[in-house]
């Protein structure tokens, strides 16, 4: 490395000494592109959602007419179903969450605490390559072997059972199949950032295993579980395409898709806001539990 | 406080919602083409699945090839569901298609919005071929003008697995049958059109609703027709939009009646081993289609355009496609081809009109009662999407 | 003894995990090879048709090659903006530095329906056209965050006191960042943009609302399950993807010197 003698100062580095002197201009420049990014394109975009929903459109055509009306929401309020559908979305997410949570801890332990490096390199390896293979692909996939003449009960046949079908059952399945890896790696990185001493240091103090766990182990990965929650609960909460595969069941984004379609979109704008607002939400919550320093 | 804030911010929305015109555009004026010159090289085709065959399913099965080698005209097709998605899909990408088949649900949706354009059909020469009943009819000729070629028509079909269930239906009725013997097996199509086929049975289970036109449904005829819906939704065991979607279904087993195109009986007969199912068009009659080849009113290939409508309803292009889709061809001369395609037309019912007569060709229901009726309102677009959704709960 | 069985029990889970995981990966594979076109199972037999067929299917060569030319430039746009969003907040105090966090994440937290949702009515209301550049935009919108997350978990461990020593010793601010910031943080934005390019690769929610006709291959095979000849291509794409995605993954859990595993999500 070689230091420029000063009397050569070129453009650029005066620009840089310049900058160097002023930090909130340095600030400014940096944070120029993302937050014109984020909240010119994005937090605009979902105001631009929000004005839609107040708005008309023409039953014949499906064009939108920018006339201001309540009629959405009035219709979204007083009908039933629309209740009925989004409480039965959110209870999927809660319960395809909860199981993902259930599932991913053990293999996160053993990953985090008990494989050797070697293994443990390997099994990370392992556990995020079904995340690159196409979601659609996997979601066909289960569809065939939920069949009736499919592989699941093809397995089950011999024991006398069967399987759930395609129905809501096997659809909660498939969205724990799909998710798992997104809550298998936050608990990993939370469940390896436990100090051993804690550990030990409980088992000295004569702790059996299921209170070691209760106590200490489970209020740590406390912000691990809400970070890869937030993606469970979402990802869940806003699929259309899976439970159209899958069952006959509709969910909160097969309404928003059907009337996408039909085309009504003020009031699918005006539906859009549900998972929003529940989103909005449990973000709010994760961000408590301390989802976001571990994420 | 807090209720102030609350009423400046919907006091916003509401300013900025008012504040712009609306957003209605009006359909543009027309000069009529004289004459088709050249191809412009292009051509997107916006299809019913099996309507647009280039020979990747099945060599023989191709007169998209033909068209390109003729013409010049190069052929990207995209296929679509239902009505509404095709609706849907044109209404987002106003230059990108630049023809399509459209049914009637989707037609008039199509003229009134300006999203097509009239027909010069003088320069549509296989059109002075087409059967009469097919010409000029409200889904396809808006005030005399013609907006487009008409392809052919179809009925809606009920279709059951043989080797499942011993006895053949014969009615549609059984369909909607509350404890049916074959169980949670049904598989209907998964759009608000298909609440006329209930209202198709009504016609006939129940004549004191007096319902004339499946399309047309004031209040309470719409009432007694979503309960039907109701009373058939426990049993469903699959909703299809994509055709492939049913043939699975039956392929598989999870599902062994419902309602079907001919295409997906011909496919599961034709695979390997053949599915056993058979297919009738059940006595109270049914909902069907009548399909028309339009145009955008935004295409830059115009020529390509007449080229492509007159090339599909020609009769060795038209009796093709409905050999291959399970319709009745719109061209009359279709029929005398060959003796397979005369067996096809009588098989269809080509020129047999008492045949359609208990066939309702899709269309869009309008609070103004397509059946002619002043006195009451009937049930919009609109009303028949909600009622869907709840009807599937 | 109990030490054991806990153990013991642990394995097992583990193992079961996976094989939960994989076993329908391999039911993919079987079908790509089957030599019937139907969906019953067991496979009828094996036949390489269906691979013949999709590597001849032009509309899926031209879609896979639309994915990766929108993957590639999405998250080129994303490592821009993550890393220098990254870099304002781990190095500065600022007011709304909390919020940038919070903020930044919204795009892949909120469902991809409301996202869609939301940027194809502001397409339609101001007017602008769909397609190509919608899809980039949208996905490097939702991008973002994975180039962030871990760029930002680097920065704050590198600290900022070996850029002190450098220009210290004399080293103007692109010396230093060419030689002592991005050679420490280089394998972070390495992993997010690899984050990002598979996420970008394999969305379909959003982009069926901002595509505006243009095919990806999630939408081609979409597409793919209403037409009766390429339902049995689909699979093999499936082959394709999950073939394909054990090079990133390798690479990507190497770069992270971190033992927690191949990046953060």
């Amino acid at each position: 490395m070689t230091a420029q003698p000063f009397n050569q100062g070129s453009i650029a580095r005066r620009f840089a000494a310049w900058l160097h002197a002023r930090p909130r201009v340095r600030l400014a420049l940096l944070l120029a592109a993302p937050v014109a990014w984020l909240v010119v394109a994005y937090l605009g975009s979902l105001a631009v959602l929000f004005v839609n929903s107040f708005w008309q459109r023409d039953e014949f055509t499906g064009l939108v007419q920018r006339t201001f009306t309540l009629d959405n929401f009035v219709e979204l309020l007083t009908t039933p179903l629309y209740g009925t559908v989004l409480l039965r979305t959110v209870t999927m997410a809660a319960t395809v969450t909860l199981t993902c949570a259930v599932l991913a801890f053990p293999i996160a332990f053993y990953m985090a605490r008990v494989a050797s490096p070697r293994v443990r390199g390997l099994l990370a390896v392992a556990v995020l390559m079904p995340l690159w293979s196409s979601y659609l692909i996997k979601a066909y996939s289960w569809r065939l072997i939920l069949s009736e003449e499919g592989l699941l009960n093809w397995l089950l046949g011999p024991l006398g059972l069967r399987g759930p079908g395609q129905t809501e059952i096997g659809l909660w399945l498939v969205f724990t199949y799909l998710w798992l890896p997104y809550m298998i790696l936050p608990l990993y990185a939370g469940l390896e950032r436990i100090p051993s001493s804690l550990l030990e240091a409980s088992s000295d103090l004569g702790a059996r295993a299921v209170t070691t766990f209760r106590r200490v182990i489970f209020p740590l990965v406390i912000p691990a579980l809400a970070a890869g929650s937030i993606f469970t609960f979402s990802l869940t909460l806003g699929d259309y395409v899976a439970p159209s595969l899958i069952t006959t069941t509709q969910f909160v984004g097969n309404l928003i898709f059907l009337n996408f379609g039909a085309p009504d979109l003020p009031f699918a704008a005006a539906l859009s806001l549900a998972p929003l607002g529940v989103m909005l939400v449990y973000l709010l919550v994760a961000r408590r539990l301390g989802a976001f320093s571990s994420l | 406080m807090i209720k102030g804030r609350l009423a400046a911010i919907v006091g916003i929305v509401a300013i900025v919602a008012a504040a712009c015109g609306t957003g209605a555009s009006p359909a543009p004026s027309f000069d009529l083409p004289t004459a088709v010159g050249d191809g412009e090289g292009e051509l997107s085709v916006l299809a019913w699945p099996g309507y647009a065959e280039d020979g990747s399913y099945d060599p023989a099965v191709n007169w998209v090839k033909p068209f390109e080698d003729e013409t010049g005209c190069k052929v990207t097709v995209q296929v679509f569901g239902t009505s509404d998605e095709a609706f849907s899909l044109f209404s987002t990408n106003p230059t990108k298609y630049d023809v399509i088949s459209a049914s009637g649900d989707a037609s008039l949706r199509l003229v009134r919005a300006g999203y097509v354009q009239p027909v010069n059909m003088d320069l549509v020469p296989n059109y002075a071929d087409i059967f009469p009943a097919l010409k000029d009819k409200p889904y396809n000729t808006v005030d005399g003008v013609h907006y487009g070629a008409p392809h052919g028509r179809g009925s809606n079909l009920l279709m059951w697995r043989t080797d499942k269930i011993a006895t053949a239906p014969t009615s549609w009725a059984q369909m909607f049958d509350a404890n049916p013997s074959w169980g949670k097996q049904v598989s209907v199509y998964d759009a608000p059109i298909y609440i006329a086929d209930a209202a198709v049975v009504l016609m006939s289970t129940k004549p004191d609703l007096k319902i004339t036109n499946p399309y047309a449904l004031d209040d309470t005829q719409f009432a007694a027709v979503v309960d039907l819906l109701k009373q058939q939704k426990p049993n469903i065991s699959q909703y299809w939009v994509d055709y492939t979607k049913q043939q699975q279904a039956f392929e598989s087993g999870d599902a062994t009646i419902g309602t079907t195109w001919q295409v997906i009986t011909y496919l599961l007969q034709s695979e390997d081993p053949p599915i056993p199912v058979d297919v009738i068009k059940p006595v109270e009659g049914a909902t069907g289609w009548s399909d028309t080849w339009m145009i955008n009113s935004k295409t830059t290939h115009l020529n390509c355009a007449y080229k492509w409508l007159n090339h599909i309803v020609s009769p060795e292009v038209n009796a093709q496609i409905a050999a291959w889709f399970g319709e009745a061809p719109g061209n009359s001369k279709s029929c005398g081809l060959s003796q397979a395609d005369q067996d096809n037309c009588d098989f269809f019912h080509a020129n047999d009109d008492a045949f359609w007569k208990d066939v309702w060709y899709w269309q869009t229901p309008e609070t103004a009662c397509v059946d002619g009726r002043t006195d009451v309102k009937c049930k919009g677009f609109d009303d028949w999407v909600k009622a869907w959704t709840e009807i599937k709960g | 003894m109990s030490r054991w069985l806990g153990r013991f029990a642990l394995r097992a889970s583990t193992v079961a995990v996976l094989l939960f995981i994989y076993v329908p990966l391999v039911v993919v594979i079987a079908y790509a090879f089957n030599s019937s076109g139907t969906t019953s199972w067991p496979p009828a037999g094996f036949s390489t048709r269906w691979v013949e067929a999709a590597i001849e299917n032009t509309g899926l060569r031209a879609a896979f090659m639309t994915s990766i030319g929108i993957a590639v430039a999405a998250s080129s746009i994303a490592l821009a903006l993550g890393t220098v969003a990254a870099f304002a907040v781990a190095r500065y105090e600022f007011f709304g530095r909390e919020a940038v966090s919070f903020v930044v994440v919204f795009p892949i937290a909120l469902p991809g329906i409301v996202t869609g949702m939301a940027l194809s009515t502001t397409f339609a209301t101001t007017g602008l056209p769909l397609g190509f550049l919608s899809i980039v935009v949208a996905h490097a919108t939702f991008c973002v965050v994975l180039v962030y997350n871990n760029v930002i978990a680097r920065v704050r461990r590198t600290g900022s006191s070996l850029e002190e020593a450098s220009a210290d010793l004399g080293a103007d601010a692109w010396q230093t960042f060419r030689r002592v910031t991005f050679p420490a943080i280089r394998s972070a934005m390495l992993a997010g943009a690899l984050l990002a390019f598979a996420l970008s690769f394999d969305e379909v929610i959003v982009t069926i609302f901002t595509a505006g006709g243009v095919t990806t291959l999630p939408i081609w095979i979409f597409q793919s399950f209403r037409l009766a000849n390429q339902v049995p291509l689909v699979n093999v794409a499936g082959l394709a993807a999950i073939l394909l995605s054990v090079i990133p993954v390798f690479v990507a859990s190497r770069l992270t010197t971190d033992s927690s595993g191949a990046g953060r999500i």
